[in-house]
């Protein structure tokens, strides 16, 4: 990890060139939708932002969302802002292993205490035992890192919703940083794996404004999630014009056409994967010929199929839609019964009276 | 569970669920009740053919009333050509139909669907208007006004989704999902029910006057 006292060291001495620079600040800027004005003052801050300390804790996760972050496949500008950032603590990261490992977290969280930024990846299970790290269960390490973080950032769906570890049947009792932690500021950076850029976007933003960036509903900043993916996708005139793949190697597939009917959740998914897009911009999901599958929303793995369209009922099979017209044809005989053994009656009544 | 999970799930299964039992319930129920034999002999030996003619033969006025009803008539197949081509035609409906039974076939541009989806609504609006404006020749309940609203939300909540008017996507589709789980639920206890009654009741009101010699 870089030893240098500010970004503007850290980058100088790895070539990059102040143009470059200037259009990461340009890029992060128009994406966090700041004003063109704060571009200087935001290159100034960065270049002369001190290394912060962050911990990063890892529970039930897959590691691709710090596989998203730096298997960029040339040193960025984003992965070396996270070079930057005093990484006291990242198991799959740092050297240090076992005892020492701790100790440093145990260090950074000490010395830095009330200042440090916190991020999660994975999510949490609460039955204990079923997940630990040097012998302490997650819950535990995530509420003694909470206590003295300045902010929490909870990096991919795991930690931000709970992910796979959270599908039914639930069998760890997972639960999303938000569900655990009511009293810090948290920012959730979903996606499986997010964008990198949104994660270094909004660590940026926090060095340069001093602030985590404004957020929706589902605590994720509106720069980066406030758009839909279906708006801003590329086939979107073959969805208005009725056009559509209806197998993925069809005619329809070949021609680039709306990936709808194969199940696109892009109409009910937030994310930047449209306009960033993944690997430098060369491509996403949806260019590559597979529709989105909403992993930037809460519990999408248990959202029906992952080939199902958004319009689709999510019931499982019919059989109680069978039940119901067997029960309709009990209360509608019943039903005439009555009418008839009443008409009857009357008719009787009827006749005495005559 | 969001409330898009909702109406997809749990709302729309229960809807279709009273849907199916009620329809066939309230249809058994008075199609059992079946009416005493006709005692006097039949004064047209076609009465029974001359009474399902009925069934297409009042699809229209006759000439007598044509300026009377010409509006309302007019209207009426605007309105009921204009729902089934969105019901039917439009690609997010086909894919919930195909969920339901596999059945497909190909749909309609989006431009297509939104301008029957506006006529639909339009022609819905004009037919109430009317029956505000004429109280004496409707005699409305709540019912009529109820089956009006039940009808209209789905029209108006689908072209919003669409439009991306008002909340956001995935609420709007949830509102209009709820909308029509609430059509579903309510259809075979109300005035919707007329979608089936209205067979068996122009053929018993043509069975009826044939029988008696009324040309019809
Ligand atoms: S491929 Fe997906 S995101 Fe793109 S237009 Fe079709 S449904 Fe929308
Ligand atoms: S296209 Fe959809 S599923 Fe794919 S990464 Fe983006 S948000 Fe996730």
């Amino acid at each position: 990890m870089a030893k240098e006292t500010t970004l503007g060291d850290l980058l100088r001495s790895q070539g990059v060139s102040r143009r470059a620079f200037l259009q990461f600040c340009t890029t992060t800027a128009t994406m966090m939708a700041l004003p063109a004005a704060v571009i200087p003052s935001m290159a100034r801050a960065l270049e002369q932002a001190r290394r912060p300390s962050v911990i990063w804790l890892s529970f039930q996760e897959c590691t691709g969302c710090t596989e998203a972050l730096l298997r960029s496949h040339a040193p960025s500008i984003e992965s070396l802002i996270f070079d930057f950032i005093s990484l006291d603590y990242h198991h799959t990261l740092q050297a240090a292993s076992g005892d020492a490992a701790e100790k440093a977290r145990e260090q950074a969280m000490h010395e830095h205490a009330g200042e440090y930024l916190l991020l999660v990846d994975g999510s949490i299970p609460t039955l204990k035992g079923t997940s630990t790290i040097a012998g302490i269960n997650n819950l535990d390490m995530l509420m003694e890192g909470a206590a003295g973080a300045a902010a929490i950032l909870a990096v991919g769906t795991c930690a931000a919703y709970g992910g796979l570890p959270k599908a039914a049947p639930n069998p760890t009792g997972a639960r999303s940083v938000e569900e655990l932690i009511t009293d810090k500021p948290i920012v959730n950076l979903p996606g499986c794996p997010p964008i990198p850029l949104a994660i270094t976007g909004v660590i940026a933003h926090y060095l340069t404004m001093g602030a985590l960036p404004e957020v929706d509903h589902l605590k994720r900043p509106l720069a980066f999630y406030g758009e839909n993916v279906h708006d801003r996708c590329y086939r979107r005139p073959f969805y208005d014009r009725g056009l559509f793949a209806e197998t993925f190697d069809d005619e329809g597939a070949r021609k680039g056409w709306c990936l709808y009917k194969l199940g696109c959740k892009a109409p009910e998914t937030y994310n930047a994967c449209a306009t960033i897009k993944w690997n430098q911009g060369v491509s996403f999901p949806i260019q590559s010929g597979h529709g989105c599958i909403g992993c930037s929303e809460p519990n999408f793995w248990d959202k029906g199929g992952i080939y199902d369209s958004v319009p689709m009922a999510q019931f499982g099979s019919g059989p109680k839609i069978a039940v119901a017209g067997a029960v309709g044809v009990v209360a509608g005989a019943g039903a005439a019964l009555l009418a008839r053994t009443k008409k009857h009656k009357k008719e009787a009544e009827l006749h005495a009276d005559e | 569970m969001s409330l898009l999970d909702f109406a997809r799930g749990p709302a729309i299964h229960w809807a279709l669920i009273i849907l199916v039992a009620g329809t066939i319930w309230r249809l058994l129920g008075v199609l059992v009740l079946t009416r005493g034999a006709d005692l006097s002999r039949p004064r047209d030996a076609f009465g029974n053919f001359k009474g399902y003619r009925t069934v297409f033969s009042r699809a229209w006025p006759s000439g007598e009333f044509t300026t009377a009803t010409r509006y309302q008539t007019g209207m009426a197949y605007v309105f009921h050509i204009a729902t089934l081509i969105v019901v039917i035609g439009i690609v997010p409906h086909i894919e919930f139909i195909t969920g339901l039974t596999g059945a497909s076939w190909p749909g309609l541009p989006n431009a297509a669907g939104v301008a029957f989806g506006i006529i639909a609504l339009a022609s819905l609006l004009a037919l109430i208007l009317r029956r505000i404006a004429k109280p004496a020749v409707y005699c409305s309940n709540w019912g009529d006004y109820f089956a009006w609203f039940v009808m209209a939300a789905p029209l108006v909540t689908g072209l919003m989704a669409f439009a991306h008017i008002g909340p956001r996507y995935e609420t709007m589709l949830a509102i209009h999902i709820l909308s029509v789980a609430l059509l579903f639920a309510w259809f075979p206890f109300g005035k919707l029910m007329h979608s089936f009654w209205f067979i068996f009741s122009r053929a018993q009101s043509g069975v009826a006057y044939a029988h008696k010699g009324v040309r019809i």
